[in-house]
């Protein structure tokens, strides 16, 4: 073989593996645009993931019912779902694989574990990604302009919860504890700040592990302090354990906790003690969504059963299919640039970013423990 | 005052779990000198046997008095426990009687993961709440709570440790313990049965932590195939503080790692004016222990005592 072949067998290959990855597929007369999709599909959350996938799923069939035209082509839009099994690893794995196969852009991935590796991924590849569920303050804190979510974050979670325990449920003296896990004490530290700023005084700040089960020390220290209420950043195993132990020691005090602690486990684990305990989660229950009860009938027609985070998912395609009707094309780097403008009216409520990516004005319900079971107290919109 | 007498109550109920546990490691190290490690795992298997008896029993006849659900979880946990820890040292150790000391303290090791594996096939990795069977009682002493879970695991514990005091030093059985703890050679010349000797230390141990595996789910309500693990660690570190080897020296050691836990997390924050939190907890825990081996290698009772049992 010559020297001269050699070279035009190398150009050839590398026409080969460059068609790979960027040649929109074509369908007759249609271009065929891939969205990645990722969740636990298996594992202790399966159900969760798929129930995501199928928000996202749900959205796109109706896009493609209705029929898409950018750049004056018909599209025809295909999700590329993908299991990142709730685990940091797999889901930078799973990125790539998605990158290397030339979808548009993602939605997800669940976790906040798995979302903040992955969103390098995508953001080095100027894929854009919006996020149904991660609610960690580190997944739009790395500056990618790649990174949106349309759940509210765990700082404004903070922030909410901090002012309403104060505003609210008129808590002076506030004992804070949490788990030193990055997600307790993320909260609490938000708490804490917002509490200071609506005039609660902090009056103790106690700290356990995510592994306790003993709480007695600290909460005796919290007593000797007469808080009107104590807040705990961390997750149910730990909460439900210190509600009892807060009723043995007979401190008079509410007890509020974030997302983690609100959970049918924890009314399990603490049984009748459990009941007046308050808690937040981020977003809105399904029936207070502007377009819930829709959503539910349509969803329900096709998957059963709505799991949680599904009506998020489903906002999120139509947040980023409707960046790219704006721009005429689906090409990344075109319609990323039409993102920051969104503002989209979801079924989960009006949908617009600040320069990091989150979601302005999300909401934060509350919840209390009545009669065994956690019921809506109030949703609190976020001003941020 | 009354937090002060609050995290003394607090700590004498938290160390009395320590110590029941403790006991049963320093039992097995005055005869073997083996640190068995699958100790903590026995007082898990304790409290998940009991829990499954008291689930099915609330199905089976709902309205028995709590008192007496109790007891029929502790009745089968104990001689399950009993016969696990007969199992295991059969299985386990003997074989390594005559081994290099390395061998068996691997074995427990691994005795220990597999324990923890078989729990969690058999009961997930979930944590499974303890139902509420017992009285809620709560009474007022000096402005300090005492539940009467507290005040039974208080009772329960010191009739338990004196009971295990009186076996071993007025009984034939005890005799035979003091005798092998001192040399197992000598012992089985003067016609004691080492093997049996061995094997009864391991059931009574086994008992005790069945006990505390009970009472340590009932007081925190809630049990999991992991919670052997750290409660071991305390327990094994109280019976070093304490002299290991040394029964006095268990019960001495669990108690006072129990009120050092208390009174460090209580009182830390505070004394420090928020630089040091209640997170070091552990940290001091283990300074102590540090501390007390720096100055007496032996720990507390270690050396003083010359009968181990």
């Amino acid at each position: 073989m010559t020297g001269h072949t050699l070279r035009w067998v190398a150009v050839a290959v590398a026409a080969l593996v460059a068609g790979c990855g960027d040649k929109p597929q074509q369908n007759g007369d249609n271009q065929v645009v891939l969205i990645g999709q990722v969740s636990p599909l298996t594992g202790p959350q399966a159900h969760l993931g798929k129930d995501n996938e199928n928000g996202a799923r749900l959205a796109l069939d109706e896009i493609n019912a209705a029929g898409l035209t950018l750049g004056g082509k018909k599209i025809v839009l295909e999700l590329k779902s993908e299991d990142d099994a709730a685990d940091p690893k797999t889901a930078t794995t799973v990125a790539t694989k998605l990158v290397d196969e030339g979808v548009a852009g993602v939605i997800g991935h669940l976790n906040s574990g798995s979302t903040i590796p992955a969103s390098k991924i995508y953001s080095d590849n100027g894929i854009p990604q919006i996020s149904p569920s991660a609610t960690a303050v580190a997944y739009t804190a790395s500056g990618f302009k790649t990174a949106y979510r349309v759940m509210t974050n765990d700082a404004q979670q903070g922030t909410v919860l901090g002012n309403y325990a104060v505003t609210q449920l008129g808590a002076k003296k506030i004992a804070i504890i949490d788990d030193r896990t990055a997600y307790g004490q993320g909260l609490a530290d938000e708490v804490e700040k917002a509490a200071k700023a609506a005039g609660g005084e902090v009056v103790a700040r106690e700290y356990t592990s995510d592994r306790s089960t003993d709480f007695m020390a600290i909460l005796t220290s919290i007593k000797g302090k007469a808080p009107d209420l104590v807040f705990f950043g961390g997750m149910d195993p730990q909460a439900a354990p210190m509600i009892r132990q807060m009723k043995q020691l007979g401190l008079q005090a509410k007890f509020l906790g974030g997302d983690g602690a609100q959970t049918p486990k924890f009314i399990e684990l603490a049984g009748a003690d459990a009941e007046g305990a308050l808690a937040s989660n981020p977003g809105l229950p399904l029936d207070a969504m502007p377009g819930g009860s829709v959503f539910k009938t349509k969803f329900e027609a096709k998957y059963g059963k709505i799991q949680n985070y599904s009506p998020y998912a489903y906002d999120a395609m139509h947040v980023l299919i409707d960046a790219m009707k704006r721009a005429d094309s689906s090409d990344p780097a075109k319609y990323l640039a039409e993102l920051p403008k969104t503002d989209y009216p979801g079924v989960t409520g009006r949908i617009r970013f600040d320069a990091k990516g989150d979601i302005t004005g999300g909401a934060v319900t509350l919840y209390q423990v009545k009669d065994g079971k956690w019921q809506t107290l109030e949703t609190v919109q976020n001003a941020r | 005052m009354d937090i002060f007498l609050q995290q003394l109550i607090n700590g004498l109920v938290l160390g009395s779990v320590y110590a029941l546990v403790a006991l049963g490691y320093t039992m097995v190290y005055g005869i073997l000198e083996l640190i068995n490690f699958a100790h903590g795992e026995i007082t898990m298997m304790g409290a998940m046997v009991a829990l499954a008896v008291i689930g099915a029993l609330a199905l089976a006849a709902p309205g028995l008095p709590g008192v007496l659900v109790l007891g029929a979880g502790l009745v089968v946990a104990i001689p399950v426990c009993m016969a696990l820890g007969l199992l295991i040292e059969r299985v386990a150790y003997r074989p390594l009687r005559h081994a290099p000391r390395l061998a068996p303290l691997i074995t427990a090791i691994g005795v220990s993961i597999i324990l923890q594996n078989i729990a969690m096939l058999i009961w997930g990795k979930q944590y499974i709440p303890f139902p509420d069977v017992l009285p809620q009682g709560r009474h007022e002493v000096l402005g300090a709570a005492i539940t009467d879970v507290q005040i039974a695991i208080l009772l329960l514990t010191m009739s338990i440790m004196l009971m295990l005091i009186l076996v071993v030093q007025k009984t034939r059985l005890g005799r035979a313990m003091r005798a092998t703890a001192q040399s197992r050679q000598v012992a089985s010349l003067m016609g004691v049965d080492v093997n049996r000797v061995i094997a009864s230390t391991f059931v009574i141990g086994s008992a005790l932590a069945a006990v505390a595996g009970v009472m340590v789910s009932a007081y925190y309500g809630l049990a999991h195939y992991y919670m052997g693990f750290l409660l071991g660690l305390k327990a094994f570190s109280a019976a070093v503080l304490g002299g290991i080897g040394n029964l006095g020296g268990a019960m001495l050691g669990g108690l006072l790692l129990g009120l050092i836990e208390s009174f460090g997390a209580g009182y830390i924050g505070d004394l420090t004016g928020g630089f040091l939190g209640s997170h070091y907890q552990d940290v001091f825990a283990f300074f102590v222990l540090i501390a007390v081996l720096v100055f007496r290698p032996s720990g507390l009772l270690g050396a003083r005592v010359v009968e181990r049992a």
